[in-house]
């Protein structure tokens, strides 16, 4: 063969790669929709999850869901937000700074079971919270923080050093400067970067499984005090999520309609994680438009 | 006069400031390595228990072939805690996806960097991104509604077992792969490919004798890092691997690997019981093997940084 029909070959080979990779995932996608989409009504989205008959929702799994990511982001945000300042602004290259950059390089490759299992011994087991939303949202938090970190850190590289010496030129402290021109400057990709890895939260069930438990009680949705167990927004109460309730029915369901109800819970799931996805840079491009008037 | 030197002398309002905003930000920082430090010595601690408390040799629980930890086997007077049987699923589901997802991971990238770079940042980017973000279960899911009943049909069997397992890893690091990778290529100097053209090279002798081994240290760093995924994954390879903790002897019969072992076993069993040490020094195993991962990535990115 000689090197022109190489190169022919070659490329046609590669074509067929590419095009294979992007039909998996367009074959995947048509499929958990295709599966799920017709089991969707308002009845299904809205309805307490059964475990012996016909016709449960999941309702509860999805609030759960939701609150749990909104509670886990509430507190992952502003350690990564301080740590990203710390490395990006005030750091200089020593020993210390090297080895808490490897901490959180292995932090972000950790398997997320071991993240949950160590949640599990210490929250759970040691500090008498149960599985309980504050578990999870804390193991979800060990999770996440690594991530955003960088996320956050990158983001604030990219602001240029124009912008820190303007503000020193103005007699402002680095506090200042960070505070009133860095962050606005650098607010729509820390959003694309927050929702973006929102979108990973959401499905993360692994950690969550002996964190947040496996089950979810009813809930009193008129009941919004946070300090009785049956309000939604109590902190104390187990709370199994849409991803953790998809794990759990697919291996020791036993209800009629597992089938069914699998196929929904992952198309919801698939549908909230995609959105997270689009939205990310749309929000961040939007929000860019906005704060400079362009 | 006084007033002035006292004014000089004392820290200012901006100064202060600084102080806040450093301490509050190293302290966020700080916070985040001792939750690191706390991850390894809690695991450790406890993975450690079966070797000093119940008195397991290192060497029986490495290389023993029978887990069984729930039965006191009659034979020895104690349950049987070899974990070779579920290092050995996770090592083979690990490789074996790796292995088939290197070459696709290349193909795409080269297609998105080398081939046809407008539509490989219009059509592939957001497909790669789409993969990234789809979530473990739902990849356990479709392994178990598509390729367990494809495997079951075509070696008989329950369908369950590394093979399925390799699939959807397969599937699930190949963004990772390819999106390092893709990054890793576009590092290559422009001059390299430009010269290689000059002295006649078709694109694919560009590609293969230059681009490809200039990025060969990247690709591997990407190989690794899909790898130490698959390592740690859950929940997906746990529905389709069949959890039966025996030694593997096909790749379509029901195999375990660690995590899937974790997963299901952490909540069935008391702390500080046999069963439940054994557990966490699965655990301790994971945790020293994702440190392993970054230790090579970290010595193939020093090794052959591009120069």
């Amino acid at each position: 063969m000689n090197a022109k029909t190489a190169d022919k070959v070659a490329t046609g080979v590669i074509y067929a790669i590419a095009a294979s990779v992007a039909l998996v995932l367009v074959a995947m996608l048509a499929f958990i929709l295709a599966r799920g989409l017709p089991h969707l009504s308002w009845h299904f989205l809205t309805g307490a999850a059964r475990s012996f008959e016909a016709g449960g929702g999941i309702g509860v799994q999805l609030f759960n869901s939701f609150y749990l990511l909104i509670l886990a982001m509430l507190i992952s945000f502003p350690i990564a937000l301080g740590a990203a300042m710390y490395l990006n602004e005030y750091a200089k290259p020593s020993l210390f700074i090297s080895i808490i950059r490897t901490a959180i390089e292995v932090m972000s490759s950790l398997p997320s079971v071991v993240v949950g299992l160590f949640s599990f011994l210490i929250f759970v087991v040691k500090f008498h919270f149960g599985f309980s939303i504050l578990s999870g949202a804390i193991a979800l938090t060990i999770f996440n923080l690594p991530i955003l970190t960088r996320s956050i850190e990158t983001s604030l590289s990219q602001i240029p050093n124009l912008q820190r010496e303007a503000g020193a030129a103005l007699g402002l402290s680095r506090f200042e400067t960070v505070i009133h021109i860095i962050l606005p400057a650098a607010v729509p990709s820390i959003v694309t970067g927050v929702v973006i890895s929102a979108g990973r939260v959401f499905g993360e069930a692994a950690a969550l499984i002996y964190t947040a438990g496996q089950s979810a009680p009813t809930l009193d949705f008129g009941d919004w005090n946070p300090f009785n167990l049956a309000s939604p927004l109590s902190p104390f109460r187990p709370a199994e999520t849409l991803a953790v309730h998809i794990w759990k029915i697919n291996s020791e369901g036993i209800m009629p309609d597992l089938s069914a109800v699998s196929a929904g819970a992952s198309a919801v799931l698939i549908i909230v994680v995609l959105l997270f996805n689009f939205s990310a840079r749309r929000l961040g491009t939007l929000l860019y438009k906005k704060l400079t008037n362009s | 006069m006084d007033l002035i030197t006292e004014k000089i002398k004392k820290t200012s309002l901006s100064t202060k400031q600084d102080r806040f905003g450093k301490a509050i930000s190293i302290s966020a920082l700080i916070l985040i390595a001792a939750i690191v430090v706390l991850i390894f010595g809690f695991v450790i601690t406890r993975g450690m228990a079966t070797f000093t408390s119940d008195k397991v040799s290192v060497s029986e629980f490495l290389f023993g072939t029978h887990w069984n930890p729930s039965v006191v086997n009659k034979a020895t007077g104690k349950p049987d805690v070899g974990a070779l049987p579920l290092i050995t699923g996770s090592l083979a589901v690990t490789f074996l996806a790796a292995i088939i997802a290197t070459p696709f991971a290349i193909g795409t990238a080269v297609f998105m960097t080398e081939i046809a770079e407008k539509r490989g940042a219009k059509i592939m980017q957001p497909v790669i991104e789409l993969l990234v973000g789809i979530p473990s279960v739902v990849y356990g899911v479709i392994g178990l509604t598509v390729v367990v009943p494809a495997v079951r049909s075509v070696f008989g069997g329950t369908g369950l077992g590394i093979l399925s397992g390799t699939v959807v890893l397969f599937v699930m690091i190949l963004p990772t792969v390819t999106s390092m990778t893709v990054d890793t290529l576009k590092g290559v100097p422009r001059h390299y490919r430009e010269s290689a053209l000059a002295i006649g090279a078709t694109r694919w002798q560009m590609i293969y004798k230059v681009v490809l081994r200039a990025a060969t240290p990247g690709i591997l760093t990407a190989i690794v890092f899909g790898m130490a995924r698959a390592f740690g994954e859950a929940l997906a390879v746990q529905m389709v691997i069949g959890n039966a903790a025996n030694m593997p002897d096909s790749l379509v019969s029901p195999a375990a690997t660690l995590t899937s072992v974790l997963t299901m076993g952490i909540g069935n069993t008391v702390m500080g019981s046999l069963q439940n040490n054994v557990l966490w020094s699965l655990a301790m195993i994971l945790l020293l093997m994702s440190l392993l991962f970054n230790i090579l990535i970290r010595f193939i990115g020093n090794k052959g940084a591009m120069k």
